[in-house]
Parts: C-alpha cells; sequence; structure tokens
C-alpha cells in the first residue's frame, strides 16, 4: 500500500478536508428509489456518490428452523459483482462480501426489523422465508451502510403475495406490507490516523486503518457492531465513533423515511 | 388457416417489439458500460478491457480473447435464482460470446483479454437477447474497435404465427404449439451470429420467423446508436 | 458509374458499423475500414476529414502504449532484472535496472532502495515491440519518482486536451492553483499542492475530460478557475 497517499489523505483531513472535498463527517448525496425490479417482491435503487447498488426482496414457503418452529426466516445474500468494478473478479464469494451480507443481516436481525412470528403460516410446517440480496451495479465505497439502506428500503416496499396450497402465487400481489417493526440504520466510521470519516470511497477504504460499523435504531439504542480493519481501537475511539454513529444514523433515517414518502 | 391465436396477450402488433430504453454510460467505474430494457426485461453491461489476461499461458501472441459473461441476479426471475454460476448461464455466457466474437478486431490487442460482464436486474423473457444488446453497446463505449454493432431479439412462432420478441406470458402458452427462437445479428450484412430454438415449429415457419425479426433488428440497431452518441451530445 | 458520397460531416460522433462515405474517393483513415465500396467506422469517436482522408479521433479506449510517450506508472511486481509496471493499460512495462538510475545498481542489490511496491514513476516508453511488450526508463530530464500529492486517472484520450497547445491548458491550471501537475500520456496524473487548491485542479481536469469536444473549453476553464481561486488569470501560449 502506498504511505505516500495515505499520508496525504491524513495530511488532509487535518485540515478538515478528503480529497473530494467533503468534510470529515459528511455523506456523499444519497439518492433512493424503491419498486424499481419487477420481478423481485419488494425492491430498492440507492446511488451515493459513484456507488449505486440495488436490493430486492423475494419471498417463498418454507419449513421453519426446528429450534423455531412458528418464525418466519429471513436471510441476506450480497455479492462483489465483477461489473461493478476492476477489481471484483469472477468466482466464489469472496470475504468482503460475506462480511457485507452478515453484517447488514446482523443489523436486520438483532433490530428485530420483520415480525417474524407473523411470518407463520403452519407452526412446524409452513412459515414465509423473505430472502434479501444487495448488488453493487457501481461501486465507489461504503458498501455496508448503502447496502443497509437499501434493504431497509425494499422490505419497506415489499408487498406479501397470494398462497395457493401453501405456495407462492408469484406476479399475484397483494396490498399487505412485510411485518416491519424496527429500521435500524447501519453506519460505518472509519479512522485513518487519527481521524474519523464516514461514507468511505472506494480509495478511502484502500487507505483506512480501522472501521466500525454500529446499527442505530429509532431510539439511539445499537443493535449490531462490528469492527474491520487492521488497526486496534482505543475505548476513546470507540465511544467516539459511536456517538458519530448515532448521529449520522439520525441524518439517514430522515432521508430514508422522505424516500419511502413518495 | 385456422388459428386459436389472434391476438397477443399484451395487444401488441406481431410485428412489434416491447417499449425499449437504452443507455450507455452508465457505470464510471467500467471502461465500457450499457443499460438495455426491453419490455420487463432489464440487462447491465460492463466492459473491462483491453486488460492483461491471466493465467499467462492462456495468452495468445497473435489476438486478444473475449470473455462473456452472464448472470442473473437472485431477484430477477419468479423464484429466487442460487448466486453463482449454473449450466444455464454459462451456456448462455458462452452463446453471447460467440455472438460477439466476429465483430471484435481482437487482433487489435495482442496477450490481453477483453471481459464484457453482463446482469440481468429483471427478466420477462429474451434476457439473452437484451445481455447481447447491452453487451455490444457496451463494447462500443470502451472504444473496442468493431466492425459493426451486434443487434439481438428473439422471434417466436405461436400457433403457427410469426410474432416478434415474444414475451413471458407467450412463452408459457398451452395448448398450442409455441417456438421461442432468440436471433442475433450484424445489422449491415444481415450476418447471424446467435441462433436458438427451442418449442415446435415447422421449418418454413422457423425461417420465416428469422426475415420477420430483420425490420425489428434495424430499428433495435438504431436505438443502440442513438444512445451512443446522446452521451456525447455536449 | 459509382455513387460517390459522404455521409457524414467533420466532427460528427460516429459509431462502428457507420457508413462514412461510398465510392473510392475516399481514403480509409484510423478509426475506419474499407468493406467493398464503402467507408465504415470501427470505434466509437469523432469523425475528422482531412482532405481525402477520413479518420476518427477515439474518444473512449484504454491507453496503447507508444515510444517516447512520459508516462505515469505504478510498480507491481520487483524482478531481478528490473520493476514491472501497472501503466493503465493492457500491457505492462518493464523497468530495466540499466535504466532506473544514473547511478550503478549492482546485481543483487536491494531494489527496493530504488521504487517499491505501489510506488508511483514518472517514465518514458523506450521501446514497444510488436506483441506490445514494453520498454521504460526513469534516466532522463522530467523522470522520476513521484512523492506527496495525489494519482487521478484521466481518459487517455483527452490527454491533449488537458495538456493544451504548448502546455497552455495545464499552465493555466497551475498558475491558478499553484499545484504541481504532471500528465501521463496514459492518463495517469499526479497532482500535487495544498489540499483545496488541489481539489480544484482535479475539478478543473475533469471539466476538461467531460467536454473535450465541446468549444468554448477554455474560456470555461478559465472561468471556473477564477471563481474557485478568486485570481484573475491569463491565458498564455508559449511562442
Amino acid at each position: 500500500m502506498n504511505q505516500d497517499l495515505k499520508n496525504h489523505i491524513n495530511e488532509a483531513l487535518k485540515k478538515g478536508i478528503r480529497l473530494d472535498g467533503r468534510k470529515k463527517e459528511e455523506f456523499r448525496k444519497i439518492e433512493i428509489e424503491t419498486g424499481v425490479v419487477a420481478t423481485a417482491e419488494g425492491s430498492a435503487r440507492v446511488k451515493c456518490g459513484d456507488t449505486e447498488l440495488l436490493a430486492g426482496i423475494k419471498l417463498d414457503v418454507g419449513t421453519p428452523y426446528p429450534d423455531s418452529p412458528d418464525d418466519g426466516v429471513m436471510m441476506v445474500g450480497s455479492e462483489l459483482l465483477p461489473l461493478a468494478n476492476p477489481e471484483f473478479e469472477s468466482g466464489p464469494p469472496k470475504i468482503q462480501s460475506i462480511e457485507t451480507a452478515r453484517v447488514i443481516d446482523r443489523g436486520i436481525r438483532e433490530g428485530k426489523v420483520i415480525d417474524t412470528k407473523k411470518l407463520c403460516i403452519e407452526k412446524g410446517e409452513h412459515v414465509w422465508m423473505v430472502m434479501i440480496d444487495v448488488l453493487p451495479i457501481n461501486y465507489d465505497g461504503n458498501l455496508i451502510d448503502l447496502g443497509g439502506l437499501a434493504a431497509l428500503a425494499a422490505l419497506k416496499n415489499a408487498k406479501m403475495t397470494e398462497l395457493k396450497d401453501n405456495k407462492v402465487q408469484y406476479g399475484k400481489r397483494t396490498k399487505q406490507d412485510l411485518p416491519i417493526r424496527s429500521m435500524p440504520i447501519p453506519v460505518t466510521v472509519v479512522k485513518i490516523g487519527e481521524n474519523l470519516i464516514v461514507d468511505p470511497t472506494d480509495a478511502e477504504e484502500k487507505v483506512l486503518d480501522a472501521r466500525l460499523t454500529v446499527s442505530v435504531l429509532e431510539d439511539d439504542t445499537i443493535c449490531a457492531m462490528q469492527k474491520g480493519g487492521n488497526a486496534t481501537l482505543s475505548v476513546k475511539d470507540i465511544n467516539e465513533m459511536m456517538d458519530l454513529a448515532i448521529k449520522k444514523s439520525q441524518e439517514l433515517r430522515k432521508k430514508l423515511e422522505e424516500a419511502l414518502a413518495k | 388457416m385456422m388459428t386459436k391465436f389472434t391476438k397477443r396477450p399484451d395487444g401488441r402488433k406481431f410485428e412489434d417489439t416491447r417499449p425499449i430504453e437504452a443507455k450507455a454510460g452508465v457505470i464510471s467505474k467500467a471502461d465500457g458500460s450499457a443499460f438495455f430494457k426491453i419490455g420487463k426485461t432489464s440487462a447491465y453491461a460492463a466492459v473491462y478491457g483491453p486488460r492483461e489476461l491471466h493465467p499467462r499461458h492462456r495468452q495468445d501472441p497473435k489476438t486478444g480473447i473475449l470473455r462473456c459473461n452472464y448472470n442473473m441476479m437472485p431477484f430477477s426471475g419468479e423464484e429466487r435464482v442460487r448466486p453463482g454460476p449454473s449450466r444455464r448461464s454459462k451456456e448462455i455466457s458462452m452463446v453471447t460470446e460467440k455472438a460477439l466474437q466476429p465483430v471484435v478486431n481482437l487482433e487489435d490487442y495482442p496477450n490481453a483479454v477483453v471481459d464484457v460482464f453482463v446482469e440481468l436486474t429483471e427478466t420477462d423473457a429474451g434476457s439473452r437477447c437484451a445481455g447481447i444488446c447491452a453487451a455490444s453497446m457496451a463494447l462500443a463505449d470502451a472504444g473496442i474497435t468493431m466492425k459493426d454493432m451486434v443487434t439481438s431479439v428473439s422471434a417466436g412462432v405461436i400457433d403457427h404465427n410469426i410474432v416478434v420478441d415474444i414475451d413471458g406470458e407467450e412463452e408459457h402458452i398451452e395448448d398450442v404449439d409455441v417456438a421461442d427462437i432468440p436471433i442475433a445479428m450484424i445489422p449491415s450484412t444481415e450476418e447471424i451470429t446467435l441462433l436458438q430454438m427451442d418449442g415446435k415449429a415447422k421449418k418454413e415457419e422457423l425461417l420465416k420467423a428469422i426475415e420477420a425479426v430483420k425490420p425489428a433488428l434495424k430499428k433495435i440497431a438504431e436505438i443502440q446508436r442513438k444512445a451512443l452518441k446522446e452521451k456525447y451530445k455536449g | 458509374m459509382t455513387d460517390e458520397k459522404l455521409l457524414v460531416k467533420d466532427k460528427d460522433i460516429v459509431i462502428p458499423g457507420e457508413v462514412l462515405a461510398s465510392g473510392m474517393n475516399y481514403l480509409p483513415g484510423h478509426g475506419t475500414y474499407r468493406d467493398d465500396k464503402k467507408i465504415i467506422a470501427n470505434r466509437l469517436g469523432l469523425l475528422t476529414i482531412d482532405g481525402k482522408v477520413l479518420k476518427t479521433v477515439p474518444l473512449a479506449g484504454r491507453y496503447m502504449p507508444k515510444r517516447n510517450d512520459v508516462i505515469i506508472g505504478k510498480v507491481i511486481d520487483i524482478l531481478m532484472s528490473g520493476w514491472k509496471l501497472d501503466i493503465n493499460s493492457a500491457y505492462p512495462a518493464m523497468l530495466p535496472l540499466k535504466d532506473a538510475s544514473f547511478s550503478y545498481i549492482a546485481k543483487g542489490a536491494d531494489l527496493t532502495k530504488y521504487f517499491e511496491l505501489d510506488d508511483y514513476v514518472v517514465l518514458k516508453i523506450t521501446n514497444v515491440t510488436s506483441q506490445n511488450l514494453v520498454d521504460v526508463t526513469c534516466k532522463g530530464p522530467g523522470l522520476h519518482k513521484i512523492r506527496g500529492g495525489r494519482i487521478i486517472h484521466v481518459n487517455t484520450h483527452k490527454v491533449p486536451r488537458i495538456i493544451g497547445k504548448k502546455g497552455s491548458m495545464v499552465s493555466l491550471i497551475k498558475g491558478a492553483t499553484d499545484c504541481k501537475v504532471i500528465v501521463g500520456q496514459n492518463g495517469t496524473t499526479w497532482v500535487s499542492g495544498e489540499p483545496h487548491m488541489e481539489i480544484i485542479t482535479v475539478n478543473a481536469i475533469k471539466m476538461i475530460e467531460e467536454k473535450a469536444h465541446v468549444s468554448g473549453l477554455t474560456e470555461s476553464v478559465k472561468a471556473y478557475l477564477e471563481k474557485a481561486t478568486g485570481k484573475k488569470l491569463e491565458v498564455k501560449i508559449k511562442e
């Protein structure tokens, strides 16, 4: 890794400015659109700077997990499509996409976004399965936060389908929403040198020392966290990063609510 | 001749395609890119290249190679599509490559590879054709030297009637013979670079179908051309 | 009697397969080919009519290495014989030991003392073989390892516009922002200065990239730079 470039970024950050002119706590302009994929039961597109991604919800009916016979099933998938960036390769999922999927999943699961009891059709036999997939079309950083936002928007956009003999009638949508109870917003705070920034670009992600993703609920409680990067974090760092994440989650939540109201 | 099929489910004329949307330069990280939508089938294509080909032993000092990868996003079909390559997607990747290869001047790029990635975000029949249309635009957008564009659409024979751009509902019509014929063509020479068929139809009907799509293919070629030029309008 | 017809005008945007002219009156230049009695474009480009020759200026496409080009490359491998560099092309470049420095480098020396992985270097292409193997040198005026600043990548085909006639455009930008700027022919560009000024420089360069084929560009860039820096500027064309 080019130490020179990293020093350069650090020097600029000390003056409060990033390579693209943003301030440390500034997000790029975010656009959220829902209902963009005809074949998905719910969908959303998120654009933020040069990053563009799609989230889609597919519903199905299946058997519940044996230890939770009256709970519906939810899962999150993500892939770094080679279409989206010259450094993404074809092949089995890389650890970065696996981590992204699992971190978004954790936020949604621990935030109890979906009332899975309401997804039960027949205890122990049939439950609804909600499958969320988040994929980048163009990638310039911040997959976790933007993917998390897209997943939430897609969930809110989703409608249940009709059932016949416990089989999903694709194409026959009802007016019924998914049972959504909460909206945890993931915010990743990146540490470069002694500086904290949010919404990193691809270039900034390459020089980060550490990062902390914090999923924040409506009442500012935290439901999931993930530290990444090779450097260590002090408790003081973590405190500051959590505060910054909570502050930014409120802004992002407003943006999301505005987009959903349209 | 008596036929039960007199009207298309969506009311289109037999020779009409579904509405089309095309845009070039939609993925800034790629060397070239395009979006092509026909009815409810949407495809993105991104081109990376010419770039260094790995592994080294696959490099050809006389020519570059074209490598196509077709993939469906998990939410792009009726049931969720399991991520990762399937036998179907591998086959479509191959025929896509063969559809584009005849026009690309690969001798201009010795030892290198031109990678084309096609992603379907939603599908309603005609996905490989939409992918080829997007891929052709993306190659041009990337400045790759090509003799011509490639344009593609599917023809259909439904109960002995020839239709252009067969859609999902028509593919599944029961009680009558249905044939789905994806075709790709070089617009200036009318040479065919992709031809597949499944279903049931007579030889004469198939030949008529191939002729019947030519006006539609020329129309699509014009749409591809406009989309590329649109990107550079001051 | 053949049908002699020119079907396009100078500065039209043409796409692969587009018929530019029919008849034997015109000649096919770069970016075009003859098929029977027609001249056809073989890449996306800006049509240029040069007497009887029809050619296109490419608008897109990765850099193809040319002898004597000054470029910026990134070290991606260190071998016994020298350094391998990514020059933003399908073809990597080789910097042999003898061309790395004016001082003698012994065999078995620690090559990272000269250039390390991920270092950026300003180089000149000394040779390109028929299979596009590229040799470069770092011995010469203006050729050196890059320190500080940042690297951006621009479209290689826009480089002439960014540099301008006799360097007038890039000088205009440097004068306004006091930044050091080196634009490699391969599109890899180095910008170094005060952080706010670097951003103005990058924005000006991006503006030229987007509007390279539009007229009145120099005026627009000058206006942007004056507004952003608050300085009054003059376009100087060196004689």
